[in-house]
């Protein structure tokens, strides 16, 4: 995982599973954390990369940071926004 | 009774293969109908047709096995749901159009509207051969706005707001042109690789991005006997009326030059491309 400012509360590793159970998965984690809380998703370079982070902002979730991990991964740092 | 069968091509009936049968073909606009529009569609097709429609390749209804005797009652009962018959033959066709950005995250542009505009403006108006509108909201192109005599595809042109921007790194990313570098925390785009797609403005969590929502306009589809993919002549339309004026000049100019039967391209390519992007660029700049 790359260096972080963030105070992670927990990760989720996207870069098991293909479109659109990759939303799915970030989502599900999402729904664990509490308003304000910070999850930290880890995704593959590409389909990924490119639409995730869009998914993510379109449910009303704030995103702060896209890490490029060096390694054909990035890690999407968001801020869990309730209802 | 002689059958007057180009009136009633041009009023939507098409004659089918089995004597004094017609598939009646609806007016459909952007793809859209009511629910209480299907409903009197059901009923028609089942009283009057065999119980079944055909949905076309551009997005129009057809009920098959309308009778020559009953086309009055076919037209008043249709009528009765707001439902009208639709046209065929040479002249302006259905308007095709994608859900757009009323329904579709993706969409750039209200494609229904528009497409309601341009039907009102133009529906069934007469010329040399049939003449297709098609308008996609967005890059994904579902409603494939090239294959059409003129195609209108949504777009949206961006400048970068530094002061609204995390520097996230989320645009980069969403680019599919990779028309966006990032560099010392500051975006540089590459204004020739933008396709104005917008998913740089869609994907930022700030919308740190200044967007023009616009129009790319194609001429000269045809995805028929023959296959051409129709082509830009103005990079980026952002206004509207713009828009309007444009698609004016280009029926204009397939009405004064076209030999009836022949299709916008095969106009193009007689006539001479030189003369009708002339035309199109003193509209724009005009």
């Amino acid at each position: 995982m790359a260096d972080l400012d963030f105070n992670i509360d927990d990760n989720v590793d996207i870069t098991d599973v293909v479109c659109p159970t990759t939303f799915v998965k970030a989502k599900v984690a999402l729904e664990e954390l509490d308003d304000g809380q910070i999850l930290a998703v880890k995704m593959n370079d590409g389909e990924p990369v490119q639409n995730v982070p869009r998914s993510i902002k379109e449910e009303g979730h704030q995103i702060l940071k896209l890490i490029n991990n060096e390694d054909g991964t990035y890690t999407l740092i968001v801020k869990k926004v309730g209802d | 009774m002689a059958v007057d069968y180009a009136t009633l091509k041009k009023g939507g009936f098409m004659r089918q293969k089995q004597k004094n049968n017609f598939s009646l073909r609806l007016r459909v606009v952007g793809g859209n109908l009511t629910a209480v529009q299907l409903a009197k569609i059901a009923e028609v097709a089942e009283k009057f047709g065999d119980g079944h429609v055909h949905l076309t390749s551009r997005q129009s209804v057809e009920i098959p096995f309308i009778k020559l005797d009953d086309i009055d009652r076919v037209k008043a009962a249709l009528a009765d749901g707001g439902v009208e018959p639709g046209v065929c033959g040479p002249r302006v066709r259905t308007v095709t159009a994608c859900q757009g950005e009323a329904i579709c995250p993706s969409g750039c542009i209200d494609t229904y509207a528009l497409a309601k505009e341009l039907d009102e403006r133009y529906f069934a108006r007469e010329l040399p051969h049939k003449f297709k509108f098609g308008i996609t909201g967005c890059q994904n192109n579902c409603l494939k706005a090239e294959e059409n005599d003129l195609g209108i595809k949504g777009g949206i042109k961006i400048k970068w707001r530094e002061s609204d921007c995390i520097n996230c790194g989320v645009c980069e990313k969403a680019c599919r042109t990779n028309a966006i570098e990032i560099k010392d925390g500051k975006i540089i785009v590459d204004e020739s690789k933008c396709n104005f797609c917008g998913r740089c403005y869609k994907a930022c969590p700030t919308e740190a991005w200044d967007t023009v929502h616009g129009y790319i306009v194609s001429f000269g589809g045809l995805f028929g006997n023959s296959i051409n993919k129709g082509e830009a002549i103005i990079p980026f339309i952002e206004d509207k009326e713009k828009l309007l004026e444009i698609c004016d000049a280009a029926i204009e100019f397939f009405a004064e030059n076209a030999n009836p039967g022949e299709r916008f391209k095969f106009t193009l390519d007689r006539v001479g491309k030189d003369k009708f992007t002339d035309k199109i660029l003193e509209v724009y700049n005009g």
